[in-house]
């Protein structure tokens, strides 16, 4: 069974529809890549697996997204339950104006977890699933704004790690990034999948070939292609998804 | 051409610049013109004796002990509404036509001459509620006063707050309430100290709000509890300005005073300062 699962899926912003009859399935432990040109539906398609979208006033969902089975607009749903499930990291490197320590247990916090050994040792871990406790242990202390931004988006990750999720959310993590700050987020993600259910957002097609299992392809609201990412960059079924991916256009 | 350009550049930048350096020296003026004139009378006495003779004599230590407990007062009314509707307007209220007359009248509100707070406090606390002339009428007056100053600042400091912390707490599966509670408010606490000082200075030095609710003209005794009359320094000022017995010889106790309350002001401006360099400091960097 797909750990997610979208059927029927159409998303409007106010009177403009952003999504249009959106099938799709995730394994668990898999890595899903969405590319496509700027303004497709990738970010507004991954907020919706954790209802970050539930925030933008006049916004309307039809269809179903299924997450291990359940659907996650049903009305018993309880969404901050969800966003513990559903981790996210975001474009900009979002770390609070708090402690390095502080930034990763925020979520543990949430979750009323009080002490603190508990919380210490689950805040090594998630630095160290991140590959960032090696850089930070000395300055846990330390704000978090005193990173790099490859450090703070790996706090980032940290950050959504502690809570413990099933699925990790990333949209375009990278692409404030240097060239090397990139490629440590690429090696994490290729870590962490032994772990987690990745569902990418990338602008850079060669990110979405090193990283991802499998490629999903959108333009204009429609998803025109997925496949497994050797199929959709060597071997696509649309001439659309060819065009792209051989930088026709886009 | 590229010269008549170059010299127009000039002469803005420094209209500019003398403009900004004016209000340094008005400020340096104001300052010059009240120490000079009131140092003289300043002692230990004067801050600590009630006055004497006409109030031409002794001190001003019950119209100090006034205007600090009328600033305490009003912030402890004013500071905790108006952080609270600053809150329910920016982060619970959608934009719209609601929020827009909201805001519109709580500008509104901050255009309102302080002498009809006074006129208003006085019919409402003083006469209505029958506080009488008293603490927490004077105190209540001037929170009213102020309120909108504190839901503009605190507005504006939690505008300011950039979205991505919300949006990074929301993600954690935070609750809205803990996401103000744990990121925003402190994020936006530098600015909303800000709120606060302006409301320091301003509660401390209006005159015309207390008039008829609290001051008393002359009181040499502590007040025993908040239905009490004080004294008050802007007040105190003002008689002795106008309406003592001895209007010459009262001029030195006069600006005596005028410093005292410049220094109260100035004094609480700095800690809040402090207060909020702290804080900004913190964590960043
Ligand atoms: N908050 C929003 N309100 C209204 N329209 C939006 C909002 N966010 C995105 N859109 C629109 O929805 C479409 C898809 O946007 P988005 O999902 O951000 O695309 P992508 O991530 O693929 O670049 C775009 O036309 C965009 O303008
Ligand atoms: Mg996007």
């Amino acid at each position: 069974m797909a750990q997610i699962e979208t059927k029927d899926l159409n998303f409007y912003y106010g009177q403009a529809q952003a999504l249009r009859n959106i099938n799709i399935a995730m394994e668990k432990n898999s890595v899903t890549a969405f590319i496509g040109p700027s303004g497709c539906g990738k970010s507004t398609l991954l907020r919706l697996f954790n209802r970050m979208n539930d925030l933008i006033d006049g916004s309307r969902i039809e269809g179903s997204v299924m997450i291990d089975g359940a659907d996650i607009y049903a009305r018993n749903v309880n969404v901050e339950d969800l966003r513990k499930k559903v981790g996210m990291v975001f474009q900009k490197p979002n770390p609070f104006p708090k402690s390095i320590f502080e930034n990763v247990a925020y979520g543990l916090r949430v979750n009323g977890i009080s002490s603190r050994s508990e919380i210490e040792g689950i805040v090594e871990a998630s630095l160290q699933s991140a590959a960032l406790w090696s850089e930070v242990k000395d300055k846990l202390n330390k704000s978090a704004l005193q990173l790099s931004g490859g450090q703070q988006q790996r706090l980032c990750i940290a950050r959504a790690l502690a809570v413990a999720p099933s699925i990790l959310l990333m949209d375009e993590p990278a692409s404030a990034l240097d060239p090397i700050s990139t490629s440590k987020i690429e090696e994490l993600i290729f870590e962490l999948k032994k772990q987690y259910t990745i569902v990418i957002v990338t602008h850079s097609m060669q990110q979405a070939a090193r990283v991802s299992d499998r490629t999903a392809f959108f333009y204009m609201g429609v998803m025109v292609e997925f496949d497994d990412t050797t199929t959709i960059f060597t071997n696509p079924k649309e001439e659309r998804t060819l065009n792209y991916v051989t930088g026709r256009f886009g | 051409m590229a010269d008549t350009k170059r010299i127009k550049q000039s002469i803005y930048f420094w209209i500019f610049r003398a403009m900004s350096m004016m209000v340094v020296f008005i400020l340096v003026a104001i300052l010059y013109f009240i120490v000079s004139r009131g140092i003289g009378v300043i002692n230990w006495d004067f801050l600590t004796k009630s006055p004497e003779e006409g109030m031409v004599k002794g001190g001003i230590f019950p119209a100090i002990v006034g205007t600090l407990v009328l600033i305490a007062g009003s912030l402890i009314f004013a500071f905790p509404v108006g952080v609270f509707s600053a809150i329910y307007l920016n982060e619970y209220m959608k934009k719209g036509k609601v929020k827009s007359f909201l805001q519109l009248m709580t500008n509104n509100l901050a255009g309102v001459p302080s002498v009809v707070f006074g006129l208003f406090g006085m019919a409402l606390f003083v006469n209505k509620l029958k506080f009488g002339d008293s603490i927490i009428a004077g105190s209540l007056t001037l929170g009213l006063l102020v309120l909108p100053v504190i839901i503009r600042t605190t507005e504006e400091a939690l505008k300011a707050v950039d979205d991505n912390y919300r949006l990074a707490s929301y993600a954690m599966g935070a609750s809205k309430l803990y996401t103000i509670k744990k990121v925003i408010l402190p994020i936006a606490l530098p600015d909303i100290i800000t709120g606060l000082i302006l409301s320091i200075g301003r509660v401390s030095g209006e005159t015309a709000p207390i008039l008829f609710t609290v001051a008393a003209y002359f009181l040499p005794k502590l007040p025993h509890s908040i239905f009490d009359q004080v004294m008050a320094l802007p007040y105190h000022l003002y008689v002795l300005a106008t309406s003592g017995t001895n209007i010459e010889k009262a001029r030195p106790v006069a600006f005596g005073t005028a410093l005292v309350l410049v220094m109260i002001v100035l004094f609480t401006n700095i800690i809040a300062n402090v207060v909020r360099a702290y804080y900004n400091k913190k964590y960043k960097k």
